[in-house]
């Protein structure tokens, strides 16, 4: 086994603990920080698949503000866990049994149809260099120029929504 | 590092992190972890856009995750500003609780 597939197992082993992690665990801030060290696997798979940029967002953005927001939001309703109340029964296996289907069946494809052989190139020196993040700015930029602004609206729209979804209404007691 | 992972391994990875997202989606009752669940599964996207830009040498793919990054953001701000508000109202967030829109 060499060294390149000895990575992926160990962060594909961290990566799907911490995500079992997330679904398993009671408190809702035990799931928040399984979350970070899942994104922070995921990040070094974007190393290793020779997108430094985008490895560096993912821990800014999602691992950084994201989950800051998650953790504030978490402590502020004080909604570590929920009272114990009354389940929907049928809910939980019927769950499980339609994952396991899902999973089966995009192994099924995955491994039967569609022989997918290409192997990744390995990280060189031409893919982690400067030069491939100049080439991601000029298609950010000149060929994707118009998603790029939509994008800026978008989130002009969220900043605004969330100001108007969170101000209190004049005379709302106080929760 | 001389023969790098195949492709498909990480299609695997990638399919397996989205379905425990859904899978988080359909079994918690916090609204909070329902959230980072959905996270996971853009997470799992992400993966398999970043592998076939890798595999087929271009970059669009990086620029999708790019702009799946700031939905998500935005995504994020939005439905986390609705579960206070939620909270605010009805003092509870469990979503089994929670089957009414009327405040």
């Amino acid at each position: 086994m060499n060294l390149s597939l000895l990575l992926f197992f160990v962060l594909a082993a961290v990566a799907v603990l911490s995500a079992i992690g997330l679904l398993v665990s009671r408190s809702a801030l035990y799931a928040a920080l399984f979350l970070v060290l899942n994104f922070g696997a995921v990040a070094v798979y974007y190393l290793v698949l020779g997108a430094p940029f985008i490895a560096m967002a993912q821990i800014t953005v999602y691992a950084g503000a994201i989950m800051v927001l998650f953790l504030f939001v978490i402590m502020l309703l004080g909604a570590e866990t929920l009272p114990p109340g009354r389940a929907l029964p049928w809910q939980r296996p019927l769950a499980i049994g339609l994952s396991i289907v899902l999973i089966a069946e995009a192994a099924l494809l995955l491994v039967q149809r569609l022989k997918i052989t290409a192997i990744l190139a390995a990280p060189g020196v031409e893919v982690n260099t400067v030069a491939s993040l100049v080439d991601l700015g000029k298609a950010l930029f000149q060929s994707y120029l118009l998603p790029f602004e939509v994008t800026s609206v978008l989130l002009l729209v969220a900043m605004v929504g969330v100001i108007v979804l969170a101000k209190r209404e004049k005379g709302e007691v106080g929760s | 590092m001389t023969n790098a992972v195949p492709l498909s391994y990480y299609l695997g990875i990638s399919g397996l992190l989205f379905a425990l997202g859904i899978l988080g989606v359909l079994i918690r009752r916090n609204p909070l972890i329902i959230f980072m669940s959905i996270e996971l599964m853009l997470n799992g996207a992400n993966l398999a856009f970043l592998a076939f830009s890798n595999a087929f040498h271009v970059l669009t793919g990086q620029i999708f995750v790019f702009f799946v990054m700031t939905v998500a953001a935005a995504e994020v701000a939005v439905g986390l500003a609705l579960i206070v508000v939620i909270f605010r109202t009805k003092h509870n967030i469990d979503v089994d609780v929670l089957n009414s829109l009327k405040g």
